[in-house]
């Protein structure tokens, strides 16, 4: 597949296309070009280094939702072995926009759910877009369920621009059926680990996001809002979304400041979508320390730290 | 402008004086537009007499309504808001608070109180609408929260009555976390059996909906409030299509199983108070209607 570059990435993108130009050449002539090559590319890895290093909100945002960013079924398929998919609330229908199921990491059987979107567009309108609706949310608290059951910690990976706002989704209780999950997660006994893979759209996202370790990918984002809708809101206009990104400090690092998410898992150069193997290996990595810590601890005490977590979250003052 | 305007000669009418009526004199219906003398809307508590249209209160007259009127204690006042992310859009969210503080006489979007209802023990909180739109960020999380431990520690019932456009975006993720903040506080009063009553009223959506509102042990509507996830409009602009007459409305929840019940303001203290009196198990309330100033 064809890396796709974003906007703010079009000098690499213009190096890159000169390096695959000096490859085809290469490939039909006697000509050593190999040399020049490798300068390029090593150019091209300067290039993407210090554009990267200080990226603005809103590409980090861009980042977040790259139409070839790995997606929770990517994951399943290099961080985790073994993994059968679950299908089904039991009372409506089996929303496609959250998958989830049993797996082993690095043979610890686990549950594992999250959200996942398509990758083109007959993809994209089945999983649609990766925005459950109230039975997605009611088939992943009945997984959740089901692994507290038998002892399974559980995995989510969280990847939505939000919970689907439609007229059926109203009808079947949306609210509720994310409310009911926010109550559910907090007296799980079992260990829950959150991990930000893409988007963090809001309540949609939160509704599989409270547990015991809230970890982020490095260019992913999480937030009350999307910069769009609250441009829309509080600008009063959509083009405002760059600095409503910037506003609502939806970053990895922003986050992270607040205390309100435990590690930031660093992306490859140039993004995951740029090396899926090393991104998943330090996902791994980062999920078996949690797990083994998390894994150690009595349930008592497990549900204890979590719910002492929750109460802390929050910034006031008393007068 | 009524007929009788029509007759007076220009010169001698005054200028906008149909919206000018003096304060706490007279009201206007919001959804009839009847002209209602102030105190006859006040005795009905602020029920249209005209179209039965129940009009958006204050936290604290909904509490002055709903509360015995002896023995009331103000709870959690003392959190108040910060701006913990310098957050800033048209306006600094700091002046913002500052601004919003002055014109309702609030510190945030909610107010608990402790008190008897018909002789019951309970907490309740309301949701002010006026203060941001009544949207919940981290010291709405946290006054809830204590209302909560203080329905615990008394094992005294719980209710809410929510009216809230969600979380407050200049707080960020710090107001979505106050989505699982109170969600979980409400665990821990399922697991001791304390109950709590949500009462949604008009209007009630996004991250409060989607969390602490929904979670009652009963979930009552008001007539005709909006209740929902995603704001009607949104929801039009995502589906494009007109929405249904009466799509989340109180009745349209309890249609599809939403709610347990819709009340009437006006027997809001009756009918919750015999709800309270069964679940713990008391002697039927005073049932004598009455109604508090």
């Amino acid at each position: 597949m064809d890396l796709k570059f974003l906007d703010f990435e079009q000098p690499i993108a213009e190096l890159e296309a000169k390096i695959e130009q000096l490859r085809f050449v290469g490939d039909d002539s006697q000509i050593n070009i190999s040399g020049e090559i490798e300068r390029l590319k090593g150019n091209s890895r300067t290039l993407t280094k210090k554009i990267f290093s200080h990226l603005s909100s809103w590409q980090i945002a861009q980042l977040a939702r790259h139409p070839q960013r790995p997606y929770t079924l990517d994951y399943l398929d290099t961080v985790f072995t073994d993994f059968q998919e679950l299908h089904g609330d039991r009372m409506y229908a089996d929303d496609k926009a959250m998958v989830g199921g049993l797996a082993r990491l690095e043979g610890i059987p686990v549950m594992v759910i999250g959200q996942q979107k398509g990758r083109d567009t007959r993809e994209r309108v089945q999983r649609n877009y990766g925005m459950p609706r109230p039975e997605g949310y009611r088939k992943a608290m009945r997984l959740m369920k089901l692994a507290e059951r038998f002892g399974l910690p559980i995995i989510t990976l969280i990847d939505t621009p939000g919970a689907y706002p439609g007229v059926g989704a109203e009808e079947r209780g949306q609210s509720e059926a994310i409310a009911r999950n926010l109550f559910v997660m907090a007296t799980l006994k079992t260990p829950l680990i959150a991990v930000v893979i893409g988007e963090g759209g809001s309540g949609g996202a939160l509704a599989i996001g409270v547990g015991d370790r809230l970890l982020m990918l490095e260019y992913a984002i999480y937030s009350v809002i999307s910069p769009e809708g609250c441009a829309s809101i509080l600008w009063k206009s959509a083009d405002k979304a760059e600095a409503a990104a910037e506003a609502l400090g939806l970053t990895a690092e922003r986050l992270a400041e607040l205390d309100l998410v435990d590690e930031i898992i660093k992306e490859p150069l140039g993004g995951a979508h740029r090396d899926l193997e090393s991104m998943s290996e330090a996902l791994k990595t980062t999920l078996l320390k949690h797990l083994a810590d998390l894994q150690a601890m009595p349930t008592d005490k497990l549900v204890e730290l979590r719910n002492q977590r929750i109460r802390s979250m929050g910034r006031f003052r008393e007068a | 402008m009524s007929w009788f305007e029509k007759l007076i000669p220009s010169r001698i009418q005054t200028e906008g004086r149909t919206r000018s009526v003096p304060e706490g004199l007279w009201s206007k219906c919001s959804e009839c537009s009847a002209v209602l003398y102030r105190a006859d809307l006040e005795r009905n508590l602020f029920v249209c007499p005209q179209c039965e249209h129940h009009l958006r209160i204050s936290s604290r007259v909904r509490l002055d309504l709903f509360l015995d009127k002896e023995g009331r204690v103000e709870l959690a006042n003392e959190v108040q808001p910060v701006d913990a992310l310098k957050f800033r859009d048209t306006k600094r969210y700091k002046d913002r608070i500052v601004q919003t503080q002055k014109s309702t006489g609030e510190r945030d979007a909610m107010v608990v109180q402790k008190g008897f209802l018909m002789g019951i023990p309970v907490v309740a909180c309301a949701f002010e609408f006026s203060f941001m739109g009544g949207s919940m960020g981290s010291a709405v999380g946290e006054r809830f929260v204590r209302a909560v431990e203080a329905a615990l520690a008394d094992s005294s019932a719980l209710i809410c009555f929510s009216a809230s456009g969600g979380a407050r975006m200049q707080e960020s993720l710090l107001s979505l976390m106050q989505m699982a903040k109170t969600s979980a506080a409400l665990a821990r009063l399922a697991e001791h059996g304390v109950p709590f009553i949500s009462v949604l009223t008009d209007p009630t959506t996004g991250g409060v909906s989607a969390s602490l509102a929904m979670l009652g042990d009963l979930n009552v509507g008001e007539p005709k409030a909006l209740i929902g996830f995603a704001g009607p409009r949104v929801i039009e602009q995502t589906v494009r299509e007109t929405l249904p007459e009466g799509f989340q409305r109180s009745e349209f929840l309890l249609e599809h199983g939403a709610l347990d019940m819709i009340v009437d303001r006006r027997n809001m203290r009756e009918e919750l108070a015999r709800v309270l009196a069964k679940l713990g198990n008391l002697a039927h309330p005073v049932v004598e209607f009455e109604t508090p100033v």
